[in-house]
């Protein structure tokens, strides 16, 4: 047994394993230096976890439109992070119409609840006619073609928004229930931040019950697995795959509002970095995988959030946030070394396509 | 066959009398037009074309506009024509960074009828820009690249098309540090950049004249600009307890800064202080309610000279706002050094061309002297600074917020506060 596993390492794999020890050894290193120097209290560390937690689920609820969509085509949607935009930006419409009628103000939850549904709803319209116009008639074309077009596919999209509303940003109003914060002596979490964790929680939990217990989920996990094979069976692959489109187009709208409602601010090329983060989420909790996805997304939040503190201050790297996105990847690339599909692995078909 | 020869030898006679004629006529003109990089020649009825490279879309599209209009103005007061030509203004955008700055740049040095330019707005445009705009023999004056680095002795050859009608932010990052510690009255101060050369040096002059003033500085944080994210570097932030926050960034991350600052244990009462990049309606409409009673430095709008009043009224008749940006007063001054120095050197061929030599105009740039314009008296350093800097300090109030509307008058200036005007005299023997 040993002796055939030796016999399958290549150098290359030794190399890695170095690289990976070497940044093994540089993060338990950073992180012994930055606890024993006791800058941060535990308070401190709990507001970075929170502030993490409600950065990674959004990056969560993106990365399940990723994963889903490639788990059934087998591509990846680089339009998705546009679906993203396009729910918050039209919205903001809507919230400021709201604001400025001061219904905002007194109904805040019914105004709160119809955001989240223009959003949601302009997203999944979005992701849709994406589907429908850019992807579906390449359906049987090679790999590449698709993935090219979803590039096409996201610029026009931001270019079109762009056009639509301008290209400076907006702001969105603040909503007045949801600031403050709840405090438990030392510990405390800001409400939106609440807000945010438990609305993403839900809506995951709902998304996932809904791949593993429901009828169309169920076909849609059939028809990832066996395009031919669930055609003979009578399920419609189409429709499986629409349906697939609406859950991403509506989880990335719910996320945009998320996101609106943490940072307030909206334009038309906001999509790009939290796209390309909760892509990163996606490859991170293995690509095609529902769970992974979540978790891959809370890693990465967490990752940025705590880690240039926890790693960097302590080896007295100066200005450490600026290196937020490189220890990200970084930890991209450790996780890759050690489980190249993922940290909970690429679920897919023995038969890939 | 005889008639063909006469017809050849009729040829043949009209041939030389027209190849002697050419250069007889040439000779009688007598126009000679030399310069060491080349000469623009405008035709009659052409225009004489004058590029903008600013940033006019995206967060801090105010910037761009603001100073686009201060040229505009410029072109206007002087009916639309130097020399009895008209004036083309083009624009590019920049788009606030490196990349765009270069983009905007390689465009515009393969534009051959481009005679000067004004821009960049956003230093970190200027950096990679300039260069390419000077290979090209353009000479561009920007209205608000504040970097230090811009017009260091150290700069580079490559620079020397580059002038500047903004302040170095020397000056500026001096006026900060002196009104946080002496009229603010704080010992602790933390700042955080954007990376760009604008931010970083900013924040790095703003903390060694603190330290000079017996202040100490808890931390020299970095974000990135397109990070949304800030609470966790606030945090950190927060355990140094600083009295205030310095952060000379961009509109979006600025934003971002604002309202989050708000959210973390500890930073509550933090004095919050940005600089001119922030300094615009569009930073309010980002920092929301959270701006209220922050500060920013800037250029003094108050200490401008006599014609700045007469610019408002049309600024207001024309675009029907206030300036929203700090910048558009530079803008115009830049936009006028460079019609004076057009005017200067270029020279009309009998047939009516125009030409101007490129070395020539960008030595008579670099030669202004004593050039009055809005923003004071302008004279250009052998680096390109060309500012008369007065920088003041201005405070947001709610009315501010609600209106979307910068200050116009600042609260504290170094020169109406100390009776020697320290910074701006500082620097004039520097000046040759």
């Amino acid at each position: 047994m040993l002796k055939r596993w030796i016999e399958r390492i290549t150098p290359t794999d030794v190399v890695m394993w170095l690289i990976g020890g070497a940044i093994l050894m540089m993060i338990f290193w950073g992180s012994t230096a930055t606890l024993t120097a006791k800058t941060y209290t535990v308070h401190h560390w709990f507001d970075f976890i929170i502030f993490g937690l409600a950065q990674g689920s959004i990056y969560a609820l993106i990365a399940m439109g990723y994963t889903m969509v490639y788990g059934i085509l087998r591509m990846i949607n680089f339009a998705h992070s546009e679906v993203f935009m396009c729910g918050p930006y039209t919205a903001y419409f809507v919230a400021a119409a709201f604001y400025s009628s001061g219904f905002l103000d007194q109904y805040p939850i019914i105004s709160l609840i119809m955001i989240f549904l223009v959003s949601m709803a302009t997203s999944t319209l979005v992701a849709v006619l994406l589907e429908r116009i850019a992807y579906r008639p390449l359906r049987t074309a090679p790999r590449l073609i698709p993935l090219i077009t979803a590039i096409g596919a996201s610029f026009f999209l931001q270019y079109t928004f762009r056009g639509f509303y301008g290209s400076g940003f907006q702001a969105y109003p603040v909503v007045k229930i949801l600031e403050g914060e709840w405090a438990w002596g030392e510990f405390r979490i800001l409400k939106f931040q609440a807000v945010v964790i438990v609305a993403a929680a839900i809506l995951m939990a709902a998304l996932y019950s809904f791949v593993q217990r429901t009828r169309l989920g169920k076909a849609i996990r059939a028809v990832s697995e066996d395009k031919e094979t669930s055609a003979l069976m009578g399920i419609d692959i189409d429709r499986m795959i629409v349906t697939t489109f609406v859950i991403g187009g509506m989880s990335a709208g719910a996320a945009g509002i998320l996101y609106a409602l943490m940072f307030k601010q909206v334009h038309f090329f906001m999509g790009f970095i939290p796209g390309i983060k909760a892509f990163t989420s996606a490859v991170l909790g293995g690509i095609g995988n529902i769970p992974g996805a979540m978790l891959g997304g809370i890693f990465l939040g967490l990752v940025e959030s705590v880690g240039p503190s926890l790693f960097l201050d302590g080896l007295g790297i100066v200005a450490p946030y600026q290196l937020k996105d490189a220890i990200a990847f970084t930890m991209l690339v450790l996780v890759l070394i050690f489980r190249p599909t993922g940290i909970l692995g690429e679920r897919l078909a023995v038969k890939k396509a | 066959m005889k008639r063909i020869l006469i017809l050849s030898i009729v040829c043949a006679v009209a041939i030389c009398l027209v190849a002697v004629s050419v250069p007889a006529q040439t000779k009688k003109e007598a126009f000679k037009y030399e310069d060491k990089i080349g000469v623009v020649k405008i035709k009659k009825g052409d225009p004489i074309h004058i590029a903008c490279w600013m940033v006019v879309a995206g967060p801090d599209a105010s910037l761009g506009t603001d100073t686009k209009r201060g040229v505009e103005i410029a072109i206007e007061d002087k009916g639309g024509k130097i020399l009895g030509f008209a004036v083309k203004l083009s624009v590019q955008d920049s788009g606030c960074n490196a990349e765009g700055g270069l983009a905007a740049a390689t465009k515009l040095a393969a534009d051959p009828t481009i005679v000067a330019a004004v821009g960049s707005n956003c230093s970190s445009e200027a950096k990679p820009g300039a260069p390419i705009l000077w290979k090209a023999g353009i000479a561009t004056v920007s209205p608000s690249n504040t970097a230090v680095f811009l017009t260091d002795p150290k700069r580079g050859s490559e620079y020397d098309g580059y002038l500047r009608t903004a302040h170095n932010d020397k000056v500026q990052g001096a006026v900060a540090a002196e009104y946080a510690f002496k009229q603010l009255k704080v010992k602790k101060a933390a700042t955080v950049h954007d990376g760009s050369p604008y931010a970083e040096q900013l924040q790095a002059v703003f903390a060694e004249n603190f330290k000079k003033l017996g202040g100490t500085i808890t931390s020299q944080e970095a974000v990135a600009p397109t990070d949304t994210d800030m609470r966790p570097v606030l945090t950190k932030i927060a355990t140094g307890k600083p009295d205030i926050i310095y952060y000379p960034i961009f509109i979006a991350a600025g934003g971002h800064v604002t309202r989050q600052a708000k959210e973390v244990k500890g930073l509550e009462k933090t004095i919050m202080m940005s600089a001119d990049g922030t300094f615009s309606p569009d930073f309010l409409k980002a920092a929301g309610d959270a701006a209220v009673g922050m500060y920013h430095s800037s250029p003094d709008f108050s200490a401008f000279g006599a014609g700045y009043k007469t610019f408002l009224e049309k600024h207001q008749k024309k675009y029907g706002e206030k300036p929203i940006a700090p910048f558009h007063a530079h803008a115009y001054d830049a936009a006028k050094m460079v019609f004076a120095a057009i005017e200067k050197v270029a020279k009309t061929a009998p047939d009516g061309t125009l030409h101007i030599g490129r070395q020539a105009l960008r030595d008579a740039l670099y030669a202004t002297k004593n050039f009055k314009g809005l923003t004071g008296n302008l004279t250009c350093t052998e680096t390109g600074d060309c500012a008369d800097p007065m920088i003041a300090i201005y405070k947001i109030t709610a009315d501010n917020v609600k209106k979307l509307a910068i200050p116009d008058k600042p609260i504290w200036s170094p020169a109406v506060a100390a009776p020697a005007k320290p910074a701006p005299v500082k620097e004039a023997p520097k000046k040759k």
